[in-house]
């Protein structure tokens, strides 16, 4: 009878491509996440993150590249060999075997001692211990989810892979299963890679946010510095709501660059610019932004756009959105707090907008539709 | 509360009563059906068996009365042939499961992602059914004749004697069986195999399960419906064959089953009770084997 392996892995993957017949799923992606870290693989539908997630699990043979887990090669081990466990977007729970016999499952194949008391265990953690008997068709969708992370989990594997595990649930029910999911990764402290394409629950999850676009990864960082500094289109609008301007350079001092959009004088610091020459981006984040009924005074340390016309209002509980046309620039978005005291405003009223010129990012490509 | 609650009432017992009549009417046909051409041909058959030879003694003339002894003598006397039934039917069922199933599964999984692969074998296994099974059976008959080139090269090949013969022979019979019955088996199975979720597999897989023990907990049990019909449908026809085991066709003198005694019975000696008798123990002893079986596999609730 064998005894668990102790906790998790750190996974290494180098230089991973992956072609289909008929389109390149991911190219050449090279990743490394640190041994009890919550990882999340952020991306829209087909750019590449499930696909990548059946790699690593051996699901999936790479057409190149290399897969480690704790420095060894596994790229081409076998799934079952693999001390990696999924938590599969469909659950995938057996529908010929009890709750308790699914949970013990992982356990009856490694004959780890005791199968069943262990399997009772994380069970009673994930508060399913009355269910043990039922049938996984018997169950709602929210404790099947529990029950396949149960699944997972009581084979204390390197690495837990959750593709995208959260998927049928209702969002209250969500929000639950997020601060358990959290709870238990802290818990057992083993290393997880989430599969997702719901940026809330990845920033709100995980340590570090990975963001794929077609196959590639464009950013990678603490949720915190990918939202404040997003360094490419994709991201800037991906992960939350962006404000982007476009313009050739116009000015450079010795700290900013600056573009001038319809007359308009945008700076950003250069420390938060990745393109300091030619046509760029700049972007901000709309709670960042400001609105006025008259036009604010000129400040070096402010950027200020206008006057345009309120287009449209909307309530959302903690804050409001407010959609502003500014002639020959577009449209600015800016989110204001509901603190009781923001400006009673009209549709079509005329306002300037300003944010800070630290707030500002200067991203390295052009969103889409403004490439040279 | 009161006028609604007794307005209310003599709707809802009565609209199952309508309904009721509407089931009664659309059943009507197929309880028609069945009482004509199942339930009175079975009493018919029951009654026969324990009829008794005419007060006359005409040949083929029965008078009615309640006499076991038909019973007595076909147990006795056709215990072979009853024994053969069986052993024939479990051999070559096995033997049709062991070819079949992984065909089916090659067809019904390996093939998924090439559907017209998938459709034109499948074709290929339901293919054989456009020539009358008589003809394709002769046919070996051909193929396994003593002095065929077939027969002639196997001999040569295993260094066998030249009086060793296979048509005639219980292993004959049993190819037969299981050539003229795969496709029932085939069937079923590639019903369940192709509708089964890889994602099971996977997860297994996933699970730290070998492929082995990926199919025997979660392939097998999963695709356990396919195999109980598929056994079913194979077994219970094959126990009341009578042309594969016949001497006009594949079988030899101590070949014959129980389809052959009935047919004898009924056709050349014109002993109905004896022949009501023999296909009514076959039909009991079906039944009971099928029971004995779906309860022991667990599966009441799959079929």
């Amino acid at each position: 009878m064998k005894e668990f392996v102790p906790a998790g892995a750190d996974l290494e993957l180098r230089g991973i491509r992956k072609e289909f017949p008929s389109f390149t799923a991911i190219e050449n992606l090279d990743l490394h996440i640190p041994a009890g870290e919550f990882f999340a693989l952020l991306g829209p539908s087909g750019c590449g993150k499930t696909t990548t997630l059946r790699i690593i699990a051996g699901l999936e043979e790479p057409t190149s590249g290399q897969v480690l887990l704790g420095g060894q090669d596994i790229t081409f081990t076998k799934p079952h060999e693999r001390p990696v466990n999924t938590v599969f977007q469909s659950y995938a729970l057996f529908p010929h075997m009890s709750i308790i016999e699914n949970v013990a499952f992982g356990l009856r194949r490694k004959k780890i001692a005791d199968p069943l008391a262990k399997a009772m265990d994380a069970l009673n953690m994930v508060e399913l211990g009355h269910v043990a008997e039922r049938r996984p068709q018997q169950l709602s969708g929210g404790q099947q989810q529990r029950v396949a992370l149960a699944r997972a989990l009581v084979n204390r594997p390197s690495l837990l892979l959750l593709d995208e595990p959260l998927g049928a649930l209702d969002l209250k029910l969500r929000r639950q299963m997020q601060i358990e999911l959290k709870a238990i990764q802290m818990e057992v402290g083993l290393t997880f890679l989430h599969v997702t394409h719901d940026q809330e629950e990845a920033m709100d999850m995980a340590d570090t946010v990975a963001v794929m676009n077609k196959g590639r990864i464009e950013q990678m960082g603490a949720p915190e510095a990918l939202y404040e500094r997003p360094k490419t289109a994709f991201v800037a609008k991906f992960l939350g709501q962006s404000n982007l301007f476009v313009g050739e350079i116009a000015d450079s001092s010795s700290d900013s660059l600056s573009i001038s959009v319809a007359g308009n004088r945008i700076s950003v610091p250069k420390a938060r610019a990745e393109k300091q020459a030619g046509k760029i981006a700049i972007g901000v984040r709309p709670e960042k932004v400001e609105f006025h009924r008259t036009e604010p005074a000129a400040a070096s340390h402010l950027n200020i756009l206008g006057p345009g016309s309120i287009r449209d209002i909307r309530f959302t509980g903690v804050s409001n959105q407010y959609l502003i046309e500014i002639p020959n620039v577009g449209e600015v978005t800016v989110f204001a707090q509901n603190v009781g005291i923001s400006p009673v405003i009209e549709l079509g009223e005329k306002v300037w907008v300003s944010f800070k010129v630290e707030h500002a990012f200067g991203l390295a490509d052009l969103p889409v539709g403004d490439e040279e | 509360m009161g006028i609604a609650f007794s307005s209310s009432a003599p709707k809802q017992s009565g609209s199952p009563l309508k309904s009721g009549k509407i089931v009664i009417a659309l059943m009507l046909p197929g309880l028609l059906y069945l009482g004509m051409f199942f339930m009175i041909p079975l009493v018919s058959l029951l009654v026969t068996s324990v009829e008794t030879p005419d007060a006359s003694g005409a040949i083929g003339m029965y008078q009615y009365s309640f006499d076991l002894s038909s019973y007595q003598h076909v147990i006795v006397d056709y215990a072979p042939q009853i024994g053969r039934s069986f052993g024939f039917a479990f051999v070559a069922t096995l033997i049709a499961l062991l070819i079949s199933y992984p065909l089916a599964y090659f067809v019904g999984i390996r093939l998924r992602s090439r559907p017209l692969i998938q459709k034109l074998t499948l074709t290929l296994v339901i293919a054989p059914f456009f020539i009358s099974f008589l003809l394709r059976t002769i046919a070996w008959k051909q193929i396994f004749a003593d002095d065929s080139a077939t027969m002639n090269f196997i001999r040569g090949l295993l260094h066998l004697d030249p009086s060793v013969h296979f048509l005639g022979t219980p292993g004959a019979v049993v190819w037969g069986l299981v050539y003229n019955f795969i496709p029932f088996m085939t069937l079923p199975l590639y019903t369940s195999l192709e509708r089964l979720d890889l994602r099971y597999l996977e997860a297994a897989g996933d699970l730290y399960a070998s492929p082995a023990a990926v199919f025997r907990k979660v392939t097998l049990p999963l695709t356990m419906p396919g195999v109980i019909s598929g056994t079913l449908l194979t077994f219970i026809p094959i126990t009341g064959d009578y042309v594969n085991a016949s001497r006009d066709f594949l079988g030899g003198p101590d070949t014959s089953m129980i389809g052959n005694m009935v047919q004898a019975d009924f056709l050349q000696n014109s002993d109905y009770p004896s022949a009501s008798a023999l296909s009514a123990v076959l039909m009991a002893v079906i039944l009971i084997i099928v029971g004995v079986y779906v309860k022991r596999t667990g599966t009441e609730d799959l079929l």
